[in-house]
């Protein structure tokens, strides 16, 4: 009788970087059935999902539009979990960043854009930086999980944007709960006339430079790595890992704010509730399905982009509920993760 | 008849004879111990004979019959109870809900029932239990006693206590001797296992000693002394590597000074007491001693990885009392650490790891100098002669080459002072050989190196003066010329003779 044992067995190394790209397939094969069950044809849906949004220029630039806070909330996540600090909390930040901004575009009413769009970063970061900092703080100084009170946080924020929106921040012509339109001067610049794609990209890819730099190139970034790698080594190495961790935890929040000015200063001028709509949660797929790595990282939120884009295409086309997009990511990261650990393991014949 | 019998019973992990046809009776009704240093073959010997471990080859007879133990289940039901180290106890359930865990006998549990049942046992054979208290509110000594209470529940008429007395106080052991002799007078058999002689000498009939997976013999209490047990433990051949000359250590300056230093171990207890140590330029100091005896922990503070509750700190001139592991690098103290595998960043590459306490001389403007830590790193694989590439993880490579890039990254900052703790664990002859010639080369550059080692030859084959650390306290210092491997063991024992 054939007999198979699974032993522990790391994969080589070249393979852990094929990981992602025998994710996607996989995932799609999965999400099928889904799609069946809706009684929807898979490969047309498909063609919809990946294709039809780069087939046309306008749909490819929007695909960018998408993918821009996600490169942030992404960069975000990884420079995080490079450390070993498991920021869940790039959503909550990522409002804490927006609520800053429509604050700052409220106040700066004559500011010239030179002074106006670095005002909306810097507060972007410092307000994700601020909103980063308890969860951080607990963390290092009492061993709080962060996993915990970094989502607790998100639960926090989101609820404080309701307050503002409904209460004394509501824009008394505006139907919606909104906040004022921002200042002309605080506006993120188009870089296409009669597109959303705006200045936030071009920041969102220096970010995710800087970010990489710091990683691979600094001593910072090895300093963090170790810790995320090894606290224990890290610390005997005289690594002062606690403050190490605090630094990055703060930046990675800084980041995914920053993700939150973009989006009101350069998508809706207002604060609104869905400014984002689980785009911080996305930059933990992203993170992850991009290994970590910065370029993985901006690779996978262009891809992820895709999919935010597909799903209103397949949706338009084929009356698929547009929530196949999440499914899609959700599954990607549960397959990519499931890889991961799957790596370490190989199944042999036994005689 | 025997109340169990072991024939030439061998266990083989990998390349390693943890066992080697070794033979092992007990008899009815006595408490007999299985004595030897770490990693003699005493806690798989009786792995075996409790189903944990199966033997490569031998027998096993319980009361005379062949017994096939291929589980903790079979073993139970032979009669033999197992209490390990680490306890398998549930904290939040209570002492009468722990006794019939795992039972499967009925859907019903008539908790009232194992109660008064518990209640009975412990009265019977003197174990004072509460069976309604819960686990998490036990002391040490008291989660012991359950565990054993749990061992005569299911029936045990063979009892395996390992190294029993490690987690308990002197007051509790008391206790414990106390119950095992009851347990004997009821006509259970015991088998202790242990390395202090002290105790063996206290409680046991008759003394089994295991040396290097071998067994030495089997002696009587009546016919023996704790001088002849700690020859049969540690007497063995040395080999390699050896210092050449004797240190008149006096007369050079001291540059590692301990001043009655305490600490507390992980749970909380005192590990070290008191200990005072001086290490001159120059010379190496041996510190032996078994296992668990504050090794650790000593080694843990003078890291930096470790605070003290008490005393001082003193090399090269700087004070480190509880300084961080940054500041004892720069104070010119070289750490090679006990547990390589953790104090490495396995996931970093061996270039990496040899940079990683020294950033500072790495970096420019906090940018890292990758040609100079690649340079680096090819210098010191050739000068080491470490097997393998500047980019390779360091997690891949054997304990060798591992411990190898540690010595590199340590001694490659010309240390004052080196801290060695078990440097030679678990590496092979020839590793060994390479590493204990970098600790001599270092004494004759002038550091003072402080060598923890649970190895009784490699402490006389490289110390010029040797310490004896045991239960947390220096029983004394020895120069090496007047030290012999009797002497040592008696005090590594924590023999009072």
């Amino acid at each position: 009788m054939l007999k198979l044992k699974i032993e522990r067995a790391p994969a080589p190394v070249w393979m852990r970087s094929l990981i992602p790209i025998i994710a996607i397939p996989v995932t799609f094969l999965i999400t099928s059935i889904i799609i069946l069950l809706d009684g929807a044809n898979p490969l047309t849906a498909y063609y919809h999902f990946l294709i039809s949004p780069l087939a046309s220029k306008s749909s490819a630039i929007e695909v960018l539009v998408k993918s821009t806070p996600l490169l942030l909330t992404g960069a975000a996540v990884a420079f995080a979990f490079n450390s070993g600090y498991w920021n869940i909390g790039a959503e909550g930040q990522l409002y804490a960043g927006a609520i800053a901004a429509a604050w700052l575009g409220m106040i700066l009413k004559d500011v010239p854009p030179y002074l106006g769009i670095p005002a909306m970063v810097l507060g972007g970061f410092a307000a994700g930086m601020l909103w980063a900092f308890p969860s951080a703080i607990l963390k290092v100084k009492l061993k709080v999980d962060e996993v915990v009170t970094t989502l607790l946080m998100n639960s926090i924020v989101l609820n404080v944007t309701s307050f503002l929106l409904n209460g004394p921040w509501r824009d008394p012509v505006s139907m919606w709960p909104q906040s004022p339109e921002i200042a002309s001067g605080t506006v993120f610049f188009k870089l296409i006339p009669r597109t959303r794609l705006h200045f936030g990209i071009i920041l969102a890819v220096v970010i995710l430079i800087i970010t990489w730099f710091v990683i691979k190139r600094t001593s910072f970034g090895l300093k963090m790595r170790a810790i995320g790698l090894s606290k224990e080594g890290a610390h005997f190495a005289g690594i002062k890992v606690n403050k190490t961790m605090l630094t990055v935890a703060l930046v990675s929040g800084g980041i995914a704010g920053i993700a939150g000015a973009g989006e009101v200063a350069g998508i809706h001028f207002h604060l609104i509730d869905a400014i984002s709509d689980g785009l911080g949660y996305s930059g933990i797929i992203i993170a992850t399905l991009g290994g970590l790595h910065p370029f993985g990282v901006g690779l996978a939120a262009l891809f992820i982009g895709l999919i935010d884009t597909g799903a209103q295409t397949v949706s338009r086309a084929m009356g698929v509920p547009v929530y196949l997009g999440d499914v899609v990511q959700s599954t990607l990261l549960l397959v990519t993760l499931s890889l991961f650990l799957l790596q370490n393991y190989r199944i042999r014949r036994v005689k | 008849m025997h109340a169990v019998e072991m024939k030439g019973i061998v266990k083989r992990f990998a390349d390693l004879v943890a066992s080697d046809h070794v033979d092992f009776n007990l008899e009815q009704g006595e408490i007999h111990a299985l004595l030897g240093e770490n990693g003699a073959g005493k806690t798989t010997l009786m792995r075996i004979l409790y189903g944990l471990y199966h033997a490569d080859e031998g027998q096993v007879f319980i009361n005379g019959k062949p017994a096939v133990i291929s589980s903790p289940r079979d073993a139970i039901r032979q009669g033999i109870g197992m209490v390990t180290q680490h306890f398998t106890l549930v904290p939040t359930l209570t002492v009468a809900e722990n006794m019939v865990l795992g039972e499967t006998g009925s859907v019903m549990i008539n908790l009232p029932d194992v109660e008064e049942k518990v209640a009975a046992a412990s009265e019977r054979f003197g174990i004072p239990v509460k069976p309604q208290a819960l686990i998490r509110h036990l002391s040490v000594g008291e989660r012991q006693r359950v565990e054993i209470l749990k061992a005569l529940y299911h029936d045990a008429r063979v009892l395996i206590l390992d190294e029993p007395t490690a987690v308990l106080v002197p007051q509790e052991v008391d206790v414990l001797f106390k119950a095992l002799l009851r347990l004997q007078q009821e006509g259970l058999s015991v088998i202790f296992i242990s390395h202090h002689l002290n105790e063996v000498m206290d409680i046991c009939g008759r003394i089994t000693v295991l040396r290097d997976g071998h067994s030495v013999g089997t002696v009587q209490k009546a016919d023996t002394n704790q001088k002849q047990l700690a020859k049969m433990m540690v007497g063995r051949e040395s080999f390699g590597v050896k210092r050449q000359d004797q240190r008149q250590a006096s007369v050079s300056s001291c540059l590692l000074s301990v001043q009655n230093v305490c600490a507390v171990d992980k749970k909380g207890l005192p590990a070290l007491k008191d200990v005072s140590l001086e290490v001159h330029a120059g010379e190496i100091l041996g510190l032996a001693g078994v296992s668990g005896n504050g090794q650790a922990e000593l080694s843990a503070v003078l890291c930096g990885t470790q605070k003290t509750t008490r005393g001082k700190v003193q090399a090269n001139g700087i004070n480190l009392t509880n300084a961080e592991p940054a500041s004892v690098c720069a104070a010119g103290v070289g750490r090679i650490p006990e547990d390589r595998h953790a104090n490495m960043v396995g996931e970093l590459s061996v270039a990496e790891n040899l940079v990683l306490d020294q950033l500072g001389n790495f970096v420019k403007n906090g940018i890292l100098e990758q040609d100079k830590i690649q340079k680096n790193a090819k210098t010191l694989i050739k000068e080491f002669q470490i097997k393998a590439a500047p980019g390779d993880r360091v997690r891949t490579l054997s304990g060798g080459n591992m411990q190898k890039v540690m010595l590199a990254r340590t001694l490659s900052q010309n240390p004052a002072v080196v801290i060695a703790s078990q440097p030679t664990r678990g590496l092979d002859v020839g590793a060994t050989d390479y590493v204990r010639s970098k600790l001599l080369e270092q004494r004759e550059a002038g550091a003072a190196v402080l060598l923890l080692s649970e190895d009784l030859e490699e402490i006389l084959a490289l110390s010029d003066r040797i310490a004896v650390i045991y239960a947390g306290k220096i029983m004394g210092v020895l120069p090496a010329s007047e030290a012999t491997p009797e002497k040592l063991g008696l005090m590594m024992a924590g023999s009072t003779d």
